[in-house]
């Protein structure tokens, strides 16, 4: 019997283990999570199961004094502002230094080209808690960074590089930068360079042929590189629990505290919601993006 | 000679533009002295970790002797090795009907066995937590297995489905007019083709277990302590020359890996 006549069968057999996988370690414990994220709080670490309120969802601003009055607090808001601030930041930092190494990329030879990705790759698929590490040895008191300024007696003091934003947003920068180059490279590959010569030709100078012909055409790989570097950015863990220090937690580390030292699995899992509802904002806007963009090309 | 009152059209060459290589030059300088000054301080014979005084395998010949990072090597192989080929079997499974069916809810496969690689890793790994915890699950080597398979997932599937797609959809029809059954058909026919890129999707999958974190240490429990997880733990109690060592040797292993992987990447793609 050919196969073809019973693809059903076939189809349940190869694709199933997988969706069954995805469904029963992904999309369970996800939909699982939005269910804590209304039920009680047990102090002793878990959930009072029917409890069903929203208490976990004020937390994000507000507070409910020893005596019952409720209070703003916006503490926790602060966190979710400062990931955001972070995330942008981290994005437009990789935006302004990306660009031109995508544009030198895609205007190299096709032999170049390789080596070139393979270079910007290559990091990507490091350890990037050995990576983040490598940071805390550059910016440390008496790191590489310091001693060197030290040595040329530019400075006199140690500067306090470590546990601070700026250092967080140069290890996500550090962490997120490929899925900035890289989208952008491939739209800028497919630009044909006799444009850029017909813009010279018509009087344009370099700049006016670099906002007019190549930006517009690199528009869409941008978009996508600001995408991709700002979610895993919004959602970090490690960078800012190395170098941000305590003072600099993000949403990332909220949550993970809600499942350590503080116990606040409903919080927890409020946050893990709340942070869904971010990724899939900007995901949505980009490919609303993405369809203008497609329409407006045809 | 031009017309007065007509400037001469701006004559450059389209794929010069002044600064970029410097700007390039900046980026990779940015991107790898880290890296380099890590290898280098693993090398220092000095304690002191930042100041460089001589050469010395002192600290590489102290992580070999040490038990812990002895166990937490042998946690991570096991681990990436389980996970790794586990995903990647099912990964290949599943391409070999979704690069050639078309059925309802196809866009629904593809959107959830991405689901690791879109949403921020922090919310599967505590969103699994929660769920093995309600189901009571002692957690251990088995979780994090069992986390990394479906983080690996994509990671295995989406090469194989490419190399699939770019098949010859008729290579498998000869196979089963020549009375192949579906299984041998697959073994002598498909197998062989895509094989390649099985295989790079077999290390990619196996580089990213090796170095995970957030999702070990959440699914993480007695006995299940990884390289990344013993070096997290150092890394916050203070630097030390040990920690420089065993970081470098991982490095140089996602190195060797990865580029493995893109070579039989690139050896499939002619």
């Amino acid at each position: 019997m050919r196969a073809s006549t019973r693809p059903l069968v076939f189809r349940i057999l190869l694709i199933g283990p997988a969706a069954l996988a995805m469904c029963l370690f992904m999309v369970i414990p996800l939909m699982l999570m939005g269910w804590i994220s209304i039920q009680g709080r047990d102090y002793s670490g878990g959930v009072l199961w029917g409890e069903i309120g929203f208490d976990a969802y004020t937390r994000l601003f507000f507070e409910r004094e020893l005596d019952g009055t409720i209070a703003l607090n916006l503490n926790y808001f602060k966190i979710i502002l400062r990931s955001i601030w972070l995330s942008a930041l981290t994005m437009t930092i990789s935006l302004v230094v990306g660009f031109p190494v995508a544009l030198f990329m895609a205007t190299r030879s096709q032999r170049w080209r390789a080596v070139l990705i393979f270079m910007v790759t290559l990091p990507f698929w490091t350890n990037l808690l050995v990576r983040n590490y490598a940071w805390i040895l550059l910016l440390r008191d008496h790191g590489t960074i310091n001693n060197t300024l030290l040595w040329l007696g530019v400075i006199s003091e140690p500067l306090p590089l470590l546990h601070n934003q700026l250092a967080v947003a140069i290890g996500l920068t550090y962490s997120f930068m490929p899925f900035m180059v890289l989208p952008i490279y491939s739209s800028l590959e497919k630009i044909d360079f006799r444009l850029v010569e017909a813009s010279f030709d018509l009087y344009a100078s370099r700049w006016q042929t670099l906002k007019r012909v190549i930006l517009p055409l690199a528009f869409p790989g941008m978009v996508a590189g600001c995408i991709l570097v700002f979610v895993p950015s919004l959602g970090s863990y490690v960078t800012p629990e190395l170098l941000g220090g305590g003072k600099t937690l993000m949403i990332g580390n909220l949550i993970g505290l809600q499942f350590g030292a503080a116990r606040n699995w409903p919080f927890g899992a409020a946050l893990g919601m709340f942070l869904l509802l971010l990724v899939l904002i900007a995901l949505t806007s980009y490919a609303r993006n993405y369809r203008t963009n497609a329409q407006v090309g045809k | 000679m031009s017309l007065p009152g007509f400037k001469k059209p701006y004559k450059g060459d389209a794929r010069h533009w002044p600064g970029i290589f410097i700007a390039t030059a900046c980026f990779f300088a940015y991107v790898y002295m880290p890296i380099i000054i890590l290898i280098i301080l693993s090398f220092n014979e000095n304690r002191t970790v930042t100041v460089w005084t001589g050469f010395s395998l002192e600290w590489y010949a102290l992580a070999f002797e040490n038990r812990d990072i002895i166990r937490a090597a042998t946690n991570s192989l096991i681990i990436a090795s389980i996970s790794s080929i586990s995903a990647t079997i099912l990964a290949t499974l599943a391409a070999t009907r979704m690069a050639t069916d078309k059925f309802n809810g196809k866009t629904a496969f593809n959107a959830m066995i991405s689901l690791p690689i879109t949403v921020p890793e922090i919310v599967p790994a505590v969103a699994t937590l929660m769920f093995f915890a309600s189901v009571g699950f002692t957690f251990g080597l088995g979780t994090v297995i069992i986390g990394h398979t479906i983080f690996c997932l994509p990671f295995a599937y989406l090469p194989i489905r490419a190399r699939l797609e770019g098949m010859d959809p008729r290579m498998a029809e000869a196979a089963a007019d020549l009375y192949a059954n579906p299984i041998r058909a697959f073994y002598r026919v498909t197998l062989p083709q895509i094989l390649p890129g099985v295989l790079s999707g077999l290390i990619l999958a196996f580089i990213i277990s090796l170095d995970d974190f957030v999702t070990t240490f959440f699914l993480g429990g007695a006995g299940s302590t990884t390289l990344p997880i013993y070096i997290f733990g150092l890394v916050r109690t203070g630097v030390t020359p040990e920690v420089n060592a065993i970081s470098s040797l991982m490095l140089l292993l996602s190195l060797v890996l990865v580029s493995l992987s893109l070579f039989l990447g690139r050896e499939q793609s002619r």
